[in-house]
């Protein structure tokens, strides 16, 4: 068994390393997107000021502070998440106006100081907790993203074309002719992919640390175990959709339904925080959401093993659903 | 009597508008070459796939060494489909290599490159040869494992002359070894030279079935005089002849040549250009399924 699976991934290998043009693709946009993000959103922040505030929704009619202008107050219910926010920066302070008031204010950051001032002059009772921590900049929060989306599509375009090439050629149907089980032949597509993916991740990662610089807080021997389960349950979930069509349109549409809900609502470009809930238990069904969901909890927070558990079981869990069903409805020959 | 290496009984194959394949059973003795032959649409196709255990059959069975096909199957046979793309970007050799590694046992990729002449061409990428270069590769995969029985479904269709006579050069050698061969093809002549046994299909159904000589002798106990249609004058038509015209020829079919010579002599019909040949395959396929055009 072992000798018919490899015999296929050297093969699958060797023609994807032998066209350079797919290849250079591959390495590229990625890198480009990241430039280009970077470019566009790593610039000085908008003129907004940034409140959180510790409640389930804002009444403005509450408190004084919270009609003040120019200043955005964005509910945050769970304090220690909110926290985080102060200490990277992405909000200018977090404001409990329970009694009694209470605020947190990053000591490191500039328009914190400033936010304090306006709160302390309608709250001069409010209590300080200092906090300190770097700001995050766009690309710290968006790298993840573009690595995650780079991984989608080489999962489930990669994967899904190169079997529905080879369904519509007659090469599978010439294999099946052979002693190879469609179990051997799905798991040296996946090898063959998951090598790929986590290769060209890697180079991406030592490639772009290098040019633009990222913060990681937590473990990259972590966050290689979560792109190497990602990565399978999207490769398997690719070929859910090639295991059995034989047509190029119907294949490309569904991988289209599949990749662009998950560009959009998986969170590549911007947090969901905030969006109805009902968005955000779709975006959950989406292996891509727990990807980012986990890698920003690694990379940004420091999380370990065991806070990203849920994600790495979810995943594993439909890789093993996705590759099951993909097995089993395989057709190696158009009928 | 020992047991037929491949026996088909009574294989059916039916699809939604149209009856492929209508009760085909045969045996198939090892070590011989097995021709399938027929008209477009006759199922011939369908049946060696069926055969190739790659499209179930509707009802019936097939049995390899009297088995159904399994495993065993599988690992001892070779296939060369009428259609088959290769894995892009490989060279021959690793073309080769690709489908050695599929099985436990075989050749070595070496001596599959010397024993289908493409040691030469070892290194090319495998999209970058001629139709029988391409041929010959796909041969070399169907013997890698070192069949018992080798399946051909029209292999040297679409080549030039040269490259048709080298192919079944190398189909001869590989009978030599006492391979049992399938094969199916269009070209009578290929039939006649390869096969030891056939079976005309058309329809869906056997129509003739035996080694080529005895149906040949079975079906024609006559000579077949050929002359060109010019050389015919009208007024001849009308003797009592077996005559069959084709656009170019008359034909005429006779178990007495000298009487029918002599009916031309005294009809004055000019025998400069006459042609007398025994009947071949060709002459009983098309009496067997008909002249009309299929499609």
């Amino acid at each position: 068994m072992i000798h018919r699976l490899l015999a296929v991934l050297h093969a699958r290998n060797l023609e994807f390393l032998r066209d350079r043009s797919t290849l250079i693709f591959t390495l590229l946009l990625p890198v480009l997107l990241v430039i280009g993000m970077g470019f566009v959103f790593g610039g000085p922040e908008r003129p907004l000021f940034k409140v959180g505030v510790v409640a389930p929704h804002i009444d403005p009619a509450a408190h004084p502070f919270l009609r003040e202008r120019y200043v955005e107050f964005i509910p945050l219910p769970q304090a220690a998440q909110a926290l985080e926010k102060v200490r990277h920066q992405q909000v200018d302070l977090l404001v409990d106006l329970t009694e009694p008031p209470r605020y947190w204010v990053n000591t490191d950051s500039p328009k914190g100081y400033i936010v304090e001032q306006l709160l302390l002059a309608a709250a001069p009772a409010a209590h300080r907790e200092p906090v300190s921590g770097a700001a995050l900049r766009y690309v710290d929060w968006l790298f993840p993203g573009i690595l995650g989306m780079n991984m989608m599509f080489s999962c489930l375009f990669g994967v899904g074309y190169v079997v529905l090439r080879y369904r519509k050629s007659g090469f599978l149907k010439r294999l099946y002719a052979t002693p190879l089980s469609a179990f051997e032949f799905l798991s040296a597509q996946v090898l063959s992919r998951l090598g790929l993916i986590l290769f060209v991740t890697v180079i991406l990662y030592a490639g772009i640390g290098a040019i633009i610089g990222f913060h990681n807080a937590g473990s990259t021997l972590l966050l290689l175990l979560l792109a190497c389960v990602g990565a399978l349950s999207m490769i398997a979930l690719g070929l859910t959709i090639a295991a059995r069509f034989s047509s190029e349109e119907l294949v490309g549409g569904l991988l289209n339904l599949l990749t662009w809900p998950m560009m959009l609502l998986s969170g590549i470009w911007f947090s969901l925080e905030g969006s109805p809930r009902w968005v955000q238990w779709v975006a959950h069904v989406f292996p891509l959401t727990h990807v980012l969901d986990a890698a920003r909890a690694v990379m940004l927070d420091g999380a370990g093993l065991a806070q990203i558990a849920p994600q790495l079981l979810f995943l594993g869990a439909t890789a093993l659903a996705f590759l099951a069903f993909g097995a089993w409805s395989f057709r190696w020959r158009i009928d | 009597m020992s047991t037929p290496i491949l026996e088909v009984r009574d294989l059916v194959k039916l699809y939604a508008a149209a009856t492929a394949v209508a009760g085909v059973s045969f045996s198939v003795p090892a070590g011989i070459c097995f021709g399938l032959l027929g008209p477009n649409g006759a199922g011939k196709t369908t049946t060696i796939e069926m055969m190739e255990g790659i499209l179930p059959p509707t009802s019936g069975q097939v049995l390899y060494r009297g088995e159904t096909l399994g495993t065993r199957f599988r690992q001892e046979a070779g296939i060369l489909f009428q259609k088959t793309a290769l894995q892009d970007f490989l060279t021959v050799r690793q073309s080769i290599a690709l489908f050695r590694g599929l099985y436990d046992r075989g050749l070595t990729v070496d001596e599959v490159l010397r024993l289908c002449a493409l040691e030469k061409l070892a290194s090319r990428d495998n999209r970058k040869l001629s139709g029988g270069q391409q041929q010959r590769l796909l041969l070399a995969i169907a013997l890698v494992n070192d069949p018992a029985v080798l399946f051909l479904d029209e292999p040297t269709t679409g080549l030039d002359p040269q490259a048709r006579r080298n192919f079944w050069e190398l189909v001869q050698s590989i009978k030599a070894q006492r391979k049992t061969i399938i094969l199916t093809t269009h070209y009578m002549e290929e039939a006649e030279l390869l096969c030891d046994d056939i079976v005309i299909l058309d329809h869906g159904r056997i129509v003739a079935q035996g080694p080529p000589r005895r149906l040949l002798h079975e079906h024609f106990a006559q000579v077949l005089l050929e002359l060109p249609r010019q050389d015919f004058p009208a007024a001849a038509r009308a003797l009592p002849l077996n005559i069959l015209e084709s656009s170019d020829r008359i034909e005429i079919t006779t178990d007495n040549l000298e009487a029918t010579l002599r009916t031309l002599l005294a009809a004055q019909v000019p025998l400069g250009h006459l042609r007398i040949r025994p009947a071949n395959l060709e002459d009983l396929f098309l009496e067997l399924t008909g002249t009309e055009l299929r499609t």
